[in-house]
């Protein structure tokens, strides 16, 4: 099971209270399969984390795992080992940057 | 027995006013959808239980929620805004082109007659309709091909479409404004459209009196009388008595002609509300002191309404979607600030007092009159 950790702004659309997130990944187990079965377990979040035409990532979202930056890693790159074995998570993180002010 | 509820949305989650016909006491639920930025809250005028909320995120992209019990409890709905066909280039704040990108909804504006109907303003600016009650959306592409698109450039806030309004008596007929490319109408229930912009004068575009390119800041209309509208723009207050077109100068004597907000009067359709602000570099009241204006004449000659609101060291703006007005008898004047009160006359502007203080800063401000 891969274990997924989402930012709060998420849990809210899924209305689960726990930080975690378990996925059963069919497959290789990659950047692109864990988006993939996040958004078929949690319909709520299509279009929070990439584009529901393009599939291109949002801007402002980054993914890390066992202390690295793995956002700009090939989409269809393995994850590494112990992501997939679960001893490390995948954690999506809203970057630290601002949306454009309304006037 | 009657009553108010106000629907505001702030830059951290919505908020849902209500009280009885007296509004005197309130009573405050939320943050609704904490931590998001909600642009926009408005019930439909059919079932004023259906409200559609835009809830969105620089991070998260954007969302649309919809309530079928006044606001006590929310469902997400469909948030794929996908521009039709090409999507064609406007001009970015450099001057260079940029294609179309969709980036949040700012305003929501539900059918007259049908509840499940509702039209969602978006920035990059378009018009988008739903007739399922927001689960699916479909743009309107006439407006965003009417080919003077290279010629929209976005306002300090984006280029978005920020005003819909449904005539009601012409039901074929929508006014929309996009800051900052001005005023259109469509006669067809959009599928074409008309720039509206004769008569504006806007010193900021190299030709002042483009048929395009103004930053149209707010319209409003009476429903009785769907052919005068009343336009706050970037600078100017305008009016036209014609349908749009054509426009003509209403400032008068206004201490200063730059605003967001402008509204009408439920009874009385030539008494309107604006709130000066000093200039586009100076998004605070003048001298520190915060004024509503009313004219009583359609215009031209304001008075300015300040009692119970701060006349010292204030420095709040009162964004273009943060004024409503209710329709009971002795009519309420709302307005949300960007340092969280939203303030209420009860008395058509005489008298103000703070419904609440200390929200976070607010985006929009909608009331609905309840029966």
């Amino acid at each position: 099971m891969i274990r997924v950790i989402i930012p709060s702004h998420l849990r809210s659309l899924t209305k689960i209270d726990e930080e975690e997130v378990l996925l059963d990944i069919k497959g290789d187990a990659t950047q692109r399969a864990v988006l993939d079965a996040l958004e078929a377990r949690y319909p709520s979040l299509l279009g929070t984390l990439r584009d529901q035409k393009t599939k291109k990532r949002r801007p402002f979202l980054r993914f890390f795992a066992c202390g690295e930056d793995i956002t700009h890693e090939p989409a269809d790159a393995p994850l590494p080992e112990a992501v997939v074995k679960g001893d490390e998570p995948f954690l999506v993180i809203a970057a630290i940057a601002g949306g454009r002010s309304a006037s | 027995m009657s009553g108010v509820r106000v629907l505001v949305g702030t830059r951290k989650g919505a908020f849902v006013l209500t009280s009885d016909a007296k509004r005197k006491d309130w009573e405050v639920s939320g943050p609704h959808f904490a931590g998001w930025e909600i642009y926009h809250v408005k019930g439909s005028p059919v079932d004023p239980n259906r409200l559609y909320a835009s809830q969105t995120s620089g991070w998260f992209g954007q969302q649309i929620q919809r309530s079928n019990d006044g606001g006590k409890t929310w469902e997400q709905v469909g948030n794929s805004f996908q521009y039709e066909g090409e999507v064609g280039e406007h001009q970015w704040y450099d001057g260079s082109l940029k294609p179309w990108e969709f980036k949040r909804v700012w305003h929501l504006e539900p059918s007259l007659t049908d509840p499940e109907t509702v039209y969602a303003g978006v920035e990059d600016a378009s018009i988008f309709k739903s007739s399922d009650g927001g689960t699916s959306w479909q743009e309107l592409p006439g407006l965003r091909n009417h080919g003077t698109g290279p010629k929209w450039q976005p306002g300090a806030g984006g280029m978005c479409l920020h005003t819909i309004i449904l005539d009601p008596v012409n039901h074929s007929r929508i006014f929309v404004a996009i800051s900052a490319a001005g005023a259109f109408r469509t006669d067809d229930a959009g599928e074409t459209w008309t720039p509206i912009n004769k008569g504006l004068q806007s010193l900021y575009i190299p030709d002042p009196t483009a048929e395009v390119g103004h930053c149209v800041h707010r319209i409003a209309m009476h429903p009785s009388r769907p052919n005068v509208l009343f336009m706050q723009k970037h600078w100017d207050v305008l009016r036209t008595d014609d349908g749009g077109d054509s426009w003509r100068e209403i400032s008068g004597n206004l201490p200063t002609d730059f605003g967001f907000v402008i509204g009408v009067h439920a009874h009385e359709p030539e008494t309107i509300y604006v709130v000066p602000i000093k200039s586009d570099s100076e998004h605070y009241p003048m001298d520190g002191k915060l004024g509503v204006y009313r004219s009583r004449t359609g215009g031209n000659e304001w008075e300015a309404l300040t009692n119970g609101l701060p006349q010292k060291d204030c420095y709040v703006n009162v964004l273009r979607d943060a004024m409503s007005i209710d329709a009971l008898e002795s009519c309420g004047i709302y307005f949300g600030t960007t340092g969280g009160q939203v303030y209420l006359s009860s008395d058509s502007g005489d008298n103000w007092s703070p419904i609440v203080r200390d929200l976070p800063a607010v985006l929009s401000v909608e009331v609905q009159t309840l029966s």
